[in-house]
């Protein structure tokens, strides 16, 4: 029930009272409402759903949550193909 | 060709986009049905029997078939026919009609489609295209401009792929009868002797080839349908095929089938392919070449890249030993310059596509039952 | 693509499945409330390679398949009236009702359409004056937000040839509902990612509270979701109970306060029939007394139009996570995504649907050591 998909605002712009975007998702672009985003601007990502911002997505979160990943299974590196079903 | 029922969605009133699926899906009862949806007299046509899928099939087999009777010939579904000739010569004689909205999208319009597709159904036999026919029906009041810029493209797309526009007819029916413009396209070319291109030919351990990247053509039209627009510079790759197929028989004899990807994308023409030949196909998903914009598209809209439709592209069965042969060729052409192996034929699951995802399990591949549609979940 | 890339790291992925593996000391039952969740796992075969570690249980997470059939019927009822322009998002197209759905409409003279957001509709109410255009409102918290926009705009421009067949569904009272069943098997859950994006984490501590299970706050990308289950995982291990949240990139806890407020003053809580399940108190979304005249429900007079469900179908067990879809006997034989019985074999996010394509590689795999 939640495809939201990350993109990167472009530009912003009213639409009789309304703050509206184009949003780069890599290569395409879409008008999207930034009404529910008022801390979302010109670079910032955020997440779109039905045409509609509904978060802006924090950069350093991601970053901390990948190098967490990163740290896992240090001790487990001769695991090899763990999961790998190929 | 592929992509008119993406079109007729939006067009509004009497059209139903249903591909694949059953004209009236029914919540069923404890009867019992003896094989999926059998063909129910009385039914009406829908959109979806001219979708090339399943619904289509079935009018074939339940209702022309049987009809025309013995005249006609119990071929394997293939592109083209291919049929002998009395000196020993074969030719290969198809048709197509091009009924698709709208009638200019980024990268071309339908006169371009219509040369194309059927020079390429051609090549897909292994022939070299001869000759093309076209047959209009234009609605009444349609702008001479148009058909103009129509008619201009499909010469222009003729001489790239080298072959003739001989004969024609034109038929105009009164306004609010047709969609402004119906083509249709028949071709005749010649196979060359020792060619064999046919699904039967597929072999485990062949090799499965694409000639380059997918997705492009059905992103094209959808960013420029209503309701759904979006900016991108994605175009339409359609484009003729014939002279790198040139290129691949002139490389090698080990080239076993060969199809064009339309409508249903990478994903149904290889369910196909495995179906009528019997043997299953393996693919590597981080090895099919789809561009970043195609994957943009289709994540905000929900889509499956292996579905989308396709114009300009095929795949390819070849046999093991002349693989690099064969994708070294396809690099030197024009058509087939991102040409890559994105997996093989293999004897497990006959009829049945698997991808290998990124994370290293297997996935099924199928048929899409119907339209794409954008999605929320 | 950034933000989404990294996050399918096939090399990080391999790493959260050996801490999986490694830490998990019998096979507890985890189950996402997420279409979208359902679909990553199916998609990216996470519950094949986490098989023996964990079993996924694939919960109700799918507007699509849990809207009532009676509101598919009186939406089937509203797209067929000649002065109706009927929009809806792509997925609801195909669901069927008693005997028909919105293609058959469609084919049959209706005008019905597919947009991608529900201000597309507004923007048609604008262009056709001369039209009733109706949006069909489903989905769960994360698309209620821009429902409740298309509403308000809606005013704001002052068209009332506009309507809203609202059937919004909400998580928490499911999650409830579920934990609340006597055969329930589920020892923790993964709560929809987006949902709390815009509604906070908050609303799930009570449920933690009362039913003693883990809820992990995830996102969608494999990365994602295997971080949700290995947290989830952690917690059950070590005997914790707790809401946590593993998408920390899009949730806070307190959520979207712009979202919020828009929803507080468009919707109010009612009770939702949920199809193949029943109904659940307190668990939907309608428009307020404030809204209630762009209600197409109260607009086309279809409120009354009540059917019951036919009993064949077992959808309703399937969304609860109490069989599998394989486990149904209609399932691949009468009920397939070609002549389906019930949503969850018509919705790409539905279980059926999923396992009817995951079936054959089971096999596969099976013979290969997959």
């Amino acid at each position: 029930m939640c495809l939201g998909m990350p993109g990167k605002v472009l530009e912003v712009r009213d639409d009789r009272g309304t703050r509206m975007a184009t949003v780069d998702f890599g290569g395409v672009t879409k008008e999207v409402c930034l009404a529910y985003v008022p801390d979302v601007g010109v670079g910032d990502f955020t997440i779109v759903h039905a045409g509609f911002a509904i978060t802006r997505l924090d950069e350093e979160s991601a970053l901390e949550t990948l190098a967490m990943f990163s740290e896992l299974g240090l001790l487990q590196d001769d695991v090899g193909e763990g999961g790998s079903a190929a | 060709m592929g992509e008119e029922v993406v079109e007729n969605v939006e067009r509004g009133q009497g059209s139903s986009p249903i591909v694949d699926g059953p004209a009236t899906p029914v919540l069923v009862g404890p009867e019992g049905w003896s094989c999926p949806v059998p063909f129910r007299p009385g039914e009406r046509v829908v959109l979806g029997h001219g979708g090339g899928g399943r619904l289509s099939g079935e009018l074939i087999d339940q209702l022309f078939l049987p009809a025309f009777g013995a005249a006609a010939t119990a071929a394997t579904p293939t592109d083209s026919a291919v049929l002998d000739l009395p000196g020993g010569d074969r030719i290969a004689f198809t048709t197509d009609t091009y009924v698709v909205r709208p009638l200019f999208f980024p990268g071309g319009n339908i006169g371009e489609l219509a040369v194309n597709g059927t020079v390429n159904d051609l090549a897909m036999s292994g022939a070299r295209p001869l000759a093309l026919s076209s047959a209009f029906v234009l609605e009444e009041g349609l702008d001479l401009d148009v058909l103009a810029r129509v008619a201009t493209s499909m010469g222009q797309a003729s001489i790239r792929a080298g072959v003739a526009l001989v004969t024609g007819d034109t038929k105009v029916v009164e306004k609010g009868h047709g969609d402004g413009i119906y083509v249709n396209t028949a071709g005749i070319g010649l196979v060359p002797p020792g060619v064999d291109i046919r699904p039967s030919r597929a072999r485990p351990g062949d090799v499965v080839v694409v000639s380059g990247a997918i997705g492009l053509h059905g992103i094209a039209v959808l960013s420029v349908r209503e309701g759904l627009e979006f900016g991108t510079d994605i175009r339409s790759d359609t484009a003729p095929l014939n002279h790198l197929v040139e290129a691949m028989l002139a490389a090698t004899t080990g080239v076993h089938v060969l199809r064009d990807l339309t409508r249903g994308g990478l994903g149904a023409v290889l369910c196909e392919l495995a179906a009528t030949a019997g043997v299953g196909v393996e693919i590597d998903e981080p090895s099919v070449p789809i561009p970043e914009a195609v994957r943009a598209a289709c994540g905000f809209l929900g889509l499956d890249p292996l579905h989308v439709a396709n114009e300009g592209k095929l795949v390819a069965f070849v046999s093991p030993d002349a693989a690099d042969t064969v994708v070294g060729a396809m690099r030197l052409s024009d058509t087939g310059r991102d040409a890559t192996v994105i997996g093989r034929v293999v004897e497990d699951h006959p009829g049945g596509v698997v991808a290998r995802t990124g994370l290293g399990a297997w996935r099924v591949v199928d048929r899409p039952l119907g339209e794409q549609l954008p999605r929320i979940c | 693509m950034r933000y989404l890339d990294e996050f399918r790291d096939p090399d990080l992925a391999r790493r959260l499945f050996a801490e999986i593996e490694s830490m998990t000391t019998r096979p507890w039952a985890v189950m996402e409330v997420c279409g979208g969740q359902t679909h990553s796992i199916i998609r990216n075969g996470i519950d094949q390679l986490l098989a023996g570690s964990v079993e996924l249980i694939h919960g109700p997470g799918c507007p699509v398949c849990v809207t009532p059939l009676e509101m598919i019927e009186r939406a089937l009822e509203i797209a067929s009236r000649p002065e109706v322009t009927f929009c809806s998002f792509g997925d609801m197209l195909r669901v069927p009702g008693l005997d028909r759905d919105l293609f058959d409409v469609k084919a049959r003279g209706g005008d019905v359409r597919v947009v991608y957001s529900p201000l597309d509709a507004v923007g048609i109410a604008e262009a056709h004056p001369d039209r009733q255009v109706v949006f069909f409102g489903v989905g769960f918290e994360t698309t209620a937000p821009a429902n409740a926009m298309a509403v308000f705009q809606a005013r704001q421009r002052g068209l009332p040839n506009f309507s809203m067949l609202v059937s919004h569904v909400l998580v928490p009272p499911a999650i409830d509902a579920i934990m609340s069943s006597r055969a329930c098997r589920v020892n923790g859950f993964l709560a929809a990612g987006h949902v709390c994006s815009v509604m906070g984490t908050q609303d799930y501590e009570p449920l933690v509270a009362e039913h003693r299970v883990p809820i992990v706050v995830t996102g969608f990308e494999p990365l994602d979701v295997l971080d949700g289950i290995r947290r989830c995982l952690a917690q059950l291990e070590e005997g914790r109970a707790e809401v946590e949240n593993a998408y920390q990139r899009a949730v806070r806890a307190g959520g979207n306060s712009e979202a919020r407020a828009m929803l507080e003053s468009v919707f109010e809580v009612c009770d939702r029939q949920w199809r193949g399940i029943g109904l659940i108190p307190a668990s939907g979304w309608r428009l307020n007394p404030d809204f209630r005249d762009f209600d197409a429900e109260e607009r086309f007079a279809v409120s009354g139009l009540t059917v019951s469900e036919p009993t064949a179908c077992r959808a309703g067990e399937v969304l609860q996570g109490l069989i599998k879809p394989d486990e149904c006997e209609w399932f691949g034989t009468r009920c397939t995504p070609r002549t389906p019985m019930g949503a969850p074999m018509v919705s790409s996010e539905g279980a059926c649907s999923a396992y009817h394509q995951y079936r054959p590689v089971t096999i596969a795999a099976g013979a290969r050591k997959g």
